[in-house]
């Protein structure tokens, strides 16, 4: 273990000015934390992924099994579809909001009143 | 889904000896981080273009009564956009979060690490530290992307800590398109040289900016027989990349600490090959051409200039595009990507004393072991910027 505070340094803040995306920084703060925790629950189900895996093939796991584990071709590959798919379930929203930009759609108001009329 | 679309797992990165080790949750952070930011050039990124054709083009239309004239006046009006501005923001966390889980992983175990290096350093007369090299302005201004302390930043004194988070995170940044030793480019140099050149064996190559020299140790592997010089002014990506190389096996492979705009070191005409590969776009306007009529002086008649970098902006290249490949210039701390992009190279070269006819421009992608890694994508889905297809910016300096 070396003396510094690697955990303290890790997060320690690059050199330059950082750009104004949100318009406020409660905003920017939350994006942070918020995509942190998207970033920790993808490394717990990979950990998991990696514990259900292990029981499979030996039927007993140790933590050094773990550490050590190294997917092969096709175990990388669903693991790897895993993510895929749970950052598309997360981005959802903005996947759609992309979608949504295609289109030109009046309120739901307003087909409404014409579905009511017509 | 095909193969290529699910980005190859952290584990198929190659672990030299100084490569820090990985527990199974900072692998697992980085395959999640080139899993996301895979999602963001690829799936969301176009959204971007959607924006500005949308609506973005037509509000500045009717604001202006015409065109924007260049990327900037996009830009500032992209600025605006919530949808932009939400991916850029979504963009930048992904820089961040990336630094800290390669800090974090190199930190914890700094103490191995520096000691690993040392016995690859110790005494070698292939790594020489100059402790009176200055760090540039141009180095100094900001943290370049995102990368706390930069390159010639220490945690403690004598540390490769920049090195190791350098070379443990490229991987997630560029999506795995860099190969498993993040060489790709270096490898696509000894390819190509060996298509235009076969049969030719340099005496000398000069790598300018080399970093932990990935893009050098390929060339020195497929010339042993060649001396070859790689020189940058930060301590400790040198200490991390000589010891690295030496883990590789390329032993014809010297680093120095030094300038580049200052290469009185070498007589005129002391190389045969004299390269930078992703370097340009970290100087300034003036330390540029100056690093490359050093560049010119010391390269032999006969011998090869190249400089790889992202495409030049040009006038055929449509604005949209040149904004979006300025992204990391003013949302990754890279401060003079932006203008090094727009300068006429062609002409800075010539200035240096390589007439054009002596010029040449070609593509290179980079070369990967295609069953583990992707083949880069190009085109609309492309992370512009980061993409691992280069220009050659090149010239053969005539014989007299
Ligand atoms: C973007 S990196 C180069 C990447 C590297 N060539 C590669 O292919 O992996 C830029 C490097 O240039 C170095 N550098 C910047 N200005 C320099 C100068 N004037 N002389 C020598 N090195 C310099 C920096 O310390 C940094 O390591």
């Amino acid at each position: 273990m070396s003396d510094i505070d690697y955990i303290l340094r890790a997060g320690a803040r690059a050199k330059g000015k950082r750009p104004d995306f949100l318009g406020d920084p409660s905003s920017e703060r939350m994006l942070s934390i918020l995509l942190a925790v998207v970033g920790e629950v993808s490394v717990l189900k990979e950990r998991l992924d990696t514990v259900e895996r292990l029981l499979d093939s030996k039927g007993t796991i140790s933590r050094a099994d773990i550490e050590k584990y190294q997917p092969d071709r096709d175990a990388a590959y669903q693991r790897g579809l895993m993510t895929k798919e749970y950052i598309a379930r997360v981005m959802r929203g903005v996947q759609q909001e992309m979608e949504a930009m295609q289109t030109d759609e009046k309120p739901v108001a307003d087909i409404s009143v014409d579905l009511r009329d017509n | 889904m095909k193969r290529e679309d699910v980005p190859p797992p952290y584990t198929a990165v190659t672990r030299h000896e100084v490569f820090p080790t990985p527990t199974h949750d900072e692998a697992a952070r980085f395959n999640f981080l080139t899993a996301f930011n895979k999602y963001l050039s690829g799936v969301v990124g176009p959204g971007n273009k959607l924006a500005y054709e949308k609506r973005v083009l037509p509000a500045f239309r009717a604001e202006h009564q015409r065109d924007p004239k260049d990327r900037f006046e996009i830009r500032h009006a992209m600025n605006k956009d919530p949808w932009h501005r939400f991916w850029s923001a979504c963009k930048r966390n992904s820089m961040e979060m990336r630094q800290q889980n390669g800090r974090s992983m190199v930190l914890r175990q700094l103490e191995a690490l520096d000691a690993k290096a040392r016995e690859f350093n110790a005494d070698r007369p292939t790594l020489e530290l100059n402790p009176s090299v200055a760090t540039p302005r141009y180095q100094n201004a900001v943290d370049i992307h995102c990368m706390p302390g930069s390159y010639h930043g220490e945690e403690r004194p004598g540390d490769v800590s920049a090195g190791a988070n350098y070379d443990c995170g490229i991987f997630a940044t560029t999506a795995g398109g860099l190969g498993a030793l993040s060489d790709g480019g270096g490898q696509a140099l000894v390819e190509w040289i060996k298509r235009e050149r076969p049969g030719w064996t340099p005496k000398r190559i000069l790598d300018v900016g080399c970093t932990i020299g990935h893009n050098i140790v390929p060339l020195a592997l497929a010339f042993p027989e060649t001396e070859i010089i790689a020189i940058d002014t930060a301590a400790p990506v040198l200490r991390y990349g000589h010891a690295r190389a030496q883990a590789l096996g390329a032993k014809n492979l010297k680093f120095i600490q030094m300038n580049a705009e200052d290469l009185s070191r070498f007589p005129d005409g002391h190389f045969d090959w004299v390269q930078t590969t992703m370097f340009l776009h970290e100087l300034s306007g003036k330390a540029l051409p100056q690093i490359i009529r050093e560049g010119v002086r010391v390269l032999a008649p006969g011998g090869l200039m190249l400089h790889l970098e992202q495409p030049q902006y040009s006038d055929e290249m449509p604005l949209y595009e040149q904004f979006i490949r300025d992204w990391d210039a003013f949302n990754n701390n890279e401060p003079f990507w932006s203008a090094m992009h727009a300068m006429d190279l062609k002409k800075v070269i010539e200035a240096a004393g390589l007439p054009r006819s002596s010029q040449f421009v070609t593509g290179v992608r980079a070369v990967v072991d295609p069953t583990v890694f992707p083949v880069a994508a190009s085109g609309e889905k492309e992370d512009h910027g980061r993409a691992a297809v280069w220009n050659a910016y090149g010239a053969w300096k005539p014989q007299s």
